[in-house]
């Protein structure tokens, strides 16, 4: 046993100051050495050479078409007044007002049984598929056994990303937060002088940068002199908690959310220490009141870091973007869009909270490939004149899903949960009377 | 590692299901995956609340109808089979198909699409839309938006329009007569992507 610890020591401490030196110091300070990128390149080149394995192989060519939506059937996106009007077409018009014809119903059955087919919001909330394999079994939900070498470089790519990856990224991130925690704690212990503000922002990015490393992240930033400033509202699409992680890598913001215990309040009070954020306690969430007042407190105090909102409310899958709840809308202040979009390629980053824990999810995240994603900071909008808050939160979204190529749906999100509300089919059937009886129904 | 043959062995008797319904067996893996997806407790059949949980269908006004569809009368379960045959209605109409008068006609023929649709109305079954029936569509379709009495206004002018016998009910053949303009295939198909 003696023996062992004895061989064992030298090792850690070697892989130890390997870490240290090669990416964590690296990283702390915005250097990059090469190493990650040369890993890329290599994993670009493999996945390549998998993915044109596979095509050759593949006689049903037709499974790895391209599509550049996501759907499976074909959706005319006509609305119900027009596709009523085409039914109703051959038929002789025999009263000038709207009427009735038996084939009305065949709109309503041909949209039903879509929907039973494929809908547009359940489809959301599980991953995308994606077109040719990435050399996970997680994905792998229709690809063939191809070949010896493929089956062989898919083992590789096991062994190095459970014995290797795995390890490594669990030692940085374990660095990472701890350094957070005290780093934090010592900063609050200064007075508070304008070092303090800059020491605090010092510490988060570090920290971040650690944990992203410790993700194997790849970030490209795209129009940084966008970026939010102080005292503004920061919106962006919602995929995973990680997106935290991948915006905090940039700049400082302010967080908001709900006081947890456990490590995660470990956290939340170490943060809360050098900079304000904005933790609530659960009894407060639901005075929406309160909430609002103390947000609008924030953003009017101009020293104080730019609010970070997710006003989707939940994760999506990141191929599309949900209806943005208004109550971020309404505090005021200017809101700088950012959008997210991952590279489903190298790692999913969607996080199924019905399907995986935290934990595991955590896992997933620390053995896939890498995690790549692009962030793009569009230019700051304001709610104009005559402009309500419903309206702007909608033209706030649109600007996001255009960047990011998702998307744009006006479903709640809360419908991962929630039913459906009456309304949405009285809407229906409202469009439908005034086809059928003309304008004069009752309203 | 996974597999499409795989996938297929899992599915009963999938080459009748091809046979029958003229799905490939890319779409049937397709149309698996989409059952699974629905049947969330993994019991390999569908309640209608599965179907309930589909928000899209929930604001259709004729949501019940078409999910009752699904269901033969008295069973409170739809297997993978039938929910196929159910959907080939769907399917859309192949238009170079040997005319075989010994081979029974396909499931998505612009007939059998016409049934499905008149099933839709006629829901005891009795072969006829009766003026009952026919109010009662127009209620789901229409909700709280009209009066009773144009309900009934309307009922009656399209049966007058429909009924050829004069038996103040519509026939299949009726109902056909009233549709044979309309572009069946096109109106009652489902097409696959990918």
């Amino acid at each position: 046993m003696e023996g062992f610890w004895a061989a064992f020591f030298p090792v850690l401490r070697i892989w130890f100051t390997c870490v240290v030196v090669l990416i964590m110091l690296p990283a702390m300070f915005g250097i990059s050495l090469g190493i990650t990128e040369t890993y890329m390149k290599l994993l670009i080149k493999s996945l390549e050479w998998a993915t044109h394995r596979i095509q050759r192989a593949s006689r049903a060519e037709e499974i790895l078409k391209h599509s550049a939506s996501n759907g499976l059937i074909q959706r005319d996106n006509s609305s119900l007044e027009q596709e009523i009007e085409e039914l109703r077409r051959n038929r002789p018009k025999s009263a000038e007002r709207g009427d009735f014809t038996l084939s009305d119903v065949l709109y309503f059955t041909k949209t039903g049984i879509e929907s039973i087919v494929e809908d547009d919001v359940t489809q959301r909330f599980t991953s995308e598929e994606l077109v040719s394999w990435n050399l996970l079994t997680r994905t792998n939900n229709n690809f063939q056994y191809i070949s010896l070498r493929l089956t062989v470089l898919w083992g590789v790519g096991l062994v190095v990303r459970y014995g290797i990856l795995l390890p490594l990224r669990i030692t940085l991130t374990a660095i990472g937060l701890s350094w957070l925690v005290i780093g934090t704690t010592m900063v609050g212990f200064l007075p508070n002088f304008r070092v303090k503000g800059w020491l605090s922002e010092l510490v988060h990015v570090m920290c971040y940068r650690i944990c992203a490393r410790g993700l194997s992240a790849t970030i490209h930033y795209h129009n940084k002199k966008n970026r939010p400033k102080r005292g503004g509202i920061c919106v962006a699409n919602h995929t995973s908690p990680i997106d935290v992680v991948i915006l905090a890598n940039d700049s400082c913001y302010a967080m908001v959310g709900q006081v947890h215990g456990g490590l995660m309040g470990v956290l939340q009070r170490a943060m809360e220490r050098s900079c304000p954020h904005i933790w609530f306690e659960r009894a407060e969430m639901r005075d929406r009141h309160l909430v609002t007042q103390r947000l609008r407190d924030h953003v009017n105090d101009k020293t104080k870091l730019p609010i970070l909102i997710f006003p989707e409310g939940t994760c999506i899958n990141n191929t599309s973007v949900m209806m943005f709840k208004k109550g971020s809308f309404e505090i005021g202040g200017t809101i700088y869009p950012v959008a997210i979009k991952y590279d489903p390629q190298f790692g999913d980053a969607f996080w199924n909270s019905s399907k995986y824990s935290m934990v595991s999810y955590l896992l997933r995240m620390m053995t896939s490939w890498a995690i790549v994603c692009n962030v793009w900071y569009l230019p700051p909008m304001t709610q104009q004149e005559g402009e309500d808050a419903v309206q702007f939160a909608n033209r706030v979204k649109s600007t996001i899903a255009q960047q990011g190529g998702l998307v744009d749906l006006a479903w709640d999100g809360g419908l991962k949960r929630a039913k459906v509300k009456d309304s949405l089919k009285e809407q229906q059937q409202k469009k439908y009377s005034h086809m059928v009886v003309g304008d004069d129904s009752s309203d | 590692m996974g597999s499409t043959s795989s996938t297929l062995l899992k599915i009963p008797n999938v080459e009748e299901l091809v046979q029958e319904t003229g799905f490939s067996p890319a779409h049937i893996i397709r149309l698996y995956d989409r059952f699974k997806v629905l049947d969330k407790e993994g019991r390999g059949h569908l309640c209608p609340q599965d179907f309930g949980a589909i928000k899209e269908l929930a604001m259709n006004p004729i949501r019940d109808r078409i999910i009752s569809a699904f269901f033969s009368p008295g069973k409170e379960t739809v297997d993978f089979n039938t929910f196929v045959r159910i959907l080939a209605h769907f399917r859309p109409v192949d238009k170079d198909r040997p005319k075989d008068p010994n081979s029974p006609e396909p499931i998505n023929s612009r007939s059998n699409k016409l049934k499905f649709a008149f099933q839709l109305y006629d829901q005891d079954k009795d072969g006829k839309i009766s003026r009952d029936e026919l109010l009662k569509v127009l209620r789901d379709m229409l909700g709280m938006q009209v009066t009773e009495e144009q309900l009934e206004s309307i009922a009656d002018r399209t049966i007058q329009e429909a009924d050829l016998d004069r038996d103040d009910a519509i026939s299949f053949e009726e109902f056909r007569k009233s549709l044979e303009k309309v572009n069946i295939d096109h109106k009652m198909s489902i097409r696959f992507l990918r």
